[in-house]
């Protein structure tokens, strides 16, 4: 077992990423319904989500199920209700011992890490507030393999790289693939300066204008800038109005250039790029599916099979 | 020669020997107080305490120290010390003497000396849980980083329990 919890992208090394990719390969026919395998039989998955997520714990739900296990979940409506009063750290010594696993969803920051130190069984980090949500930064690596190449990639990230941590975990693990990156944000969103210095260091990377990289670059990774984020209404309209994708912006793309977003997207990327064989944000929600197998497995199957 | 005298005789004034216990100095003018707080010495606290502050040092230009009678603190507790104050030494004291010398050394976490300033961070919520920072060293700055949120800290001072 090459890891027994999984809190954050950054406990993971390249190799260990890899190995993830490969296994989500395999099981791939799997999620798609087109083989059946059954390794996690016997097997009972808790989702604790105290915060909602329709897609993730869908996702979570399709891939133990598809591999023969079961699930319980507890929704946030339940865990404000149920567990009223009710520490984390107790909820978690109980789940932990009725289920094999845990998939967790929490609004602080360092939950999942937390979680882990009172847990029997492995713990799945699926978002702890605005902290990490590894599984994403996998699906988005997978994605990236399957309908691009993490070798010798030019990737650009655009949007709110300040505050998004998509993006960030995202970066940090891109530089193990020694990705070439450029940055396309508003200069009040722009990468923060520490992880900057931090990803320059390892890699190339640049601060640039959608229109000089798109005809360069293999994946354009969109995120959704926040409304919250700007002092006033006009401001945001300005700001959101100048980073959004339609089907004209992407014509001097290369032909293989692939759209990516974490979803949910506001108007950040206009449906007509949708119709356009660019557009893989859909599918690399699917992709979510044969990457949480894979992570399943891993803490499943090889634990206590 | 004189004026090392004169620093001499200033500190002999501000603070009287111990006979045995612990005595730190070189601490960074001004965090005096911050050393006993990391020490876990508070009002109500039965250690017999001397403390200098603001006094003339030639390395430092000014400096504090701690004296703590009757008690030997700990190596573990000492280094945390160093999170406010790198330079610092620590002298033991045995008998009026200085039986044991030594600079406080960098610790590489720290449980529960530490606030996280990020008020989404689990240590901040009711759970039974205690801070712990990864301290690093960057160039001369110390900096911490949240062993939970990832939260990176500098001047540390500001954020002692």
């Amino acid at each position: 077992m090459r890891f027994r919890h999984l809190i954050s992208i950054d406990d993971l090394s390249r190799d260990d990423i890899e190995y993830i990719l490969e296994l989500a390969e395999k099981f791939l026919p799997v999620a798609e319904g087109k083989k059946k395998e059954k390794p996690l039989e016997g097997k009972l998955l808790a989702n604790l989500f105290f915060e909602p997520s329709t897609r993730t714990r869908m996702s979570f739900e399709v891939a133990m199920k598809r591999l023969g296990g079961e699930v319980i979940n507890m929704t946030a409506q339940e865990a404000s209700s149920v567990a009223k009063g009710e520490t984390l750290a107790d909820t978690i010594e109980v789940v932990s011992k009725y289920a094999d696993a845990i998939v967790l969803r929490h609004p602080l920051e360092g939950a999942a890490r937390f979680a882990a130190e009172h847990s029997d069984v492995p713990i799945i980090n699926a978002g702890d507030g605005a902290g990490q949500h590894p599984t994403q930064t996998l699906l988005d690596l997978y994605t990236i393999k399957k309908e691009s190449s993490l070798k010798n990639l030019k990737i650009a990230l655009m949007g709110d790289l300040k505050y998004s941590r998509t993006v960030h975990s995202l970066i940090k693990a891109l530089t193990l693939f020694g990705a070439e990156i450029y940055l396309i944000s508003p200069p009040s969103l722009a990468l923060p300066e520490e992880l900057f210095e931090e990803i320059r260091e390892k890699v190339r990377v640049e601060v640039a204008e959608l229109e000089e990289v798109i005809e360069e670059i293999d994946v354009l990774y969109v995120t959704r800038i926040q409304k919250e984020r700007f002092p006033d209404e006009e401001e945001y309209l300005k700001v959101a109005g100048s980073y959004k994708v339609d089907a004209k912006t992407l014509e001097r793309a290369k032909d293989n250039l692939i759209v990516m977003h974490p979803l949910p997207r506001v108007d950040e990327i206009d449906v007509s790029v949708d119709r356009t064989k660019h557009a893989k944000y859909f599918q690399q929600t699917f992709y979510g599916v044969p990457v949480r197998m894979a992570i399943l497995y891993e803490v499943l199957a090889e634990n206590g099979s | 020669m004189e004026s090392k005298n004169k620093e001499k005789s200033a500190e002999r004034l501000a603070v009287s020997k111990i006979r045995c216990g612990t005595v730190i100095d070189h601490i960074n003018a001004g965090k005096a107080l911050l050393v006993l707080r990391i020490l876990g010495i508070k009002p109500g606290s039965s250690e017999r305490v001397l403390i200098a502050m603001n006094v003339p040092s030639k390395k430092m230009g000014k400096k504090d120290i701690v004296k703590v009678e009757g008690k030997y603190i700990g190596e573990e507790e000492l280094n945390r010390i160093a999170l406010i104050s790198p330079n610092a030494t620590i002298n033991l004291i045995e008998d009026y003497r200085v039986s044991e010398k030594r600079r406080v050394e960098l610790p590489s976490v720290v449980e529960g000396i530490l606030t996280c300033p990020n008020r989404n961070c689990i240590t901040n919520s009711r759970e039974p849980i205690k801070s712990r920072f990864h301290i690093v060293k960057k160039g001369e700055e110390v900096r911490a980083v949240c062993h939970y949120c990832g939260r990176r800290i500098c001047e540390l001072d500001r954020y002692v329990v």
